[in-house]
């Protein structure tokens, strides 16, 4: 996975950089299905390596293929980066051990949701009830976010005849 | 386009399978991993597979444009009406003891309407998505010539 990265940095053909990151999402994929998180490895495996590459192959045929080359020397973002991730690494250290029952993430209200959820709702898998159920405000939002989404790339990318027509009168002006 | 037929009997084998499987993830998903988000987006990718073979206008003319844009919108509303009947079936907004004759079959029925309503809206909209981005250099040729 860190190969996969670290190609994704150095490589300057986009279309190598879409194939990466295709292949590092179905890393990360597995991952997740060693940690006993299907669900969320499922979304991975279909949007970040499937949909994700596909939408991004549409943008390289739209845009062209190669990146250009960078206009600074990338020593300062790279001092940044260097920084803030030495900082979250620090933070790290203060969190309770993986998987400790004792955390507080472990205390709070998730034993609640595994004992009386399925009772309540008759529905086996945790998941989907936290998802649908007691978190439902929360995923309703999250749909109205997929839909923001799709609205905007209708709004920005869709063109309809009348605009078309008054785009190419803008272009002849110019010329 | 001749020389891809093994592509396209492939696809043709499988599209079928991959729309079962995301129906199979939706109305597994109280039991098994899945749900809505993951169900949506399978049957997407199944279309957009589609479109990749056999060309846009061909998946175009089996999802119209008109069509996904509905579907967008109505997901949304699918799910936020289901919040409206708990209202005005007595409850809070979302609460869905109240939509069956006891508290379990309320809660089935209220988690299933909503993940109905998360798979029409994200598939629609990874597949509006997909249109948009396939068809705006076609778009823009045809408005050139």
């Amino acid at each position: 996975m860190g190969a996969a990265a670290i190609g994704v940095a150095r490589q300057r053909n986009l279309y190598g950089v879409v194939l990466l990151s295709g292949i590092y999402s179905f890393l990360m994929a597995t991952v997740m299905v060693v940690l006993d998180a299907v669900d969320v490895a499922m979304t991975e495996a279909a949007v970040g390596a499937g949909i994700s590459t596909v939408l991004l192959f549409g943008a390289i045929h739209l845009t062209g293929g190669t990146e250009s080359k960078p206009i600074h020397r990338p020593w300062l973002p790279l001092f940044v980066v260097t920084v803030t991730g030495a900082m979250l690494v620090y933070g790290t250290l203060g969190l309770p051990a993986f998987s400790d029952p004792k955390a507080p993430i472990h205390q709070h209200v998730a034993p609640r949701y595994l004992k009386e959820g399925p009772e309540k709702t008759g529905v086996p898998n945790v998941v989907t009830v936290v998802l649908a159920s007691y978190r439902g405000f929360d995923t309703l939002g999250e749909t109205f976010v997929v839909f923001t989404a799709g609205i905007g790339v209708i709004a920005l990318l869709r063109r309809r005849s009348p605009r078309r027509t008054r785009e190419k009168d803008d272009e002849g002006g110019r010329a | 386009m001749r020389l891809d037929i093994i592509l396209r009997v492939i696809a043709k084998l499988l599209i079928p399978f991959a729309l079962v499987f995301g129906l199979y993830v939706q109305f597994h998903g109280d039991y098994g991993p899945g749900g809505g988000f993951q169900a949506g987006v399978i049957v997407a990718a199944a279309v957009i597979f589609y479109a990749l073979i056999y060309g846009l206008p061909a998946a175009r003319r089996v999802v119209p444009d008109a069509l996904v844009e509905f579907l967008l919108a109505f997901g949304v509303l699918l799910y936020s009406g289901v919040g409206i009947a708990s209202i005005l079936l007595g409850g809070n907004f979302l609460d869905y003891f109240v939509l069956g004759a006891d508290p379990i079959s309320g809660q089935h029925r209220g988690i299933f309407w909503v993940e109905a309503g998360v798979l029409i809206t994200v598939a629609a909209v990874m597949l509006k998505i997909f249109y948009v981005f396939a068809a705006r250099k076609r778009d823009a040729g045809e408005a050139g010539q």
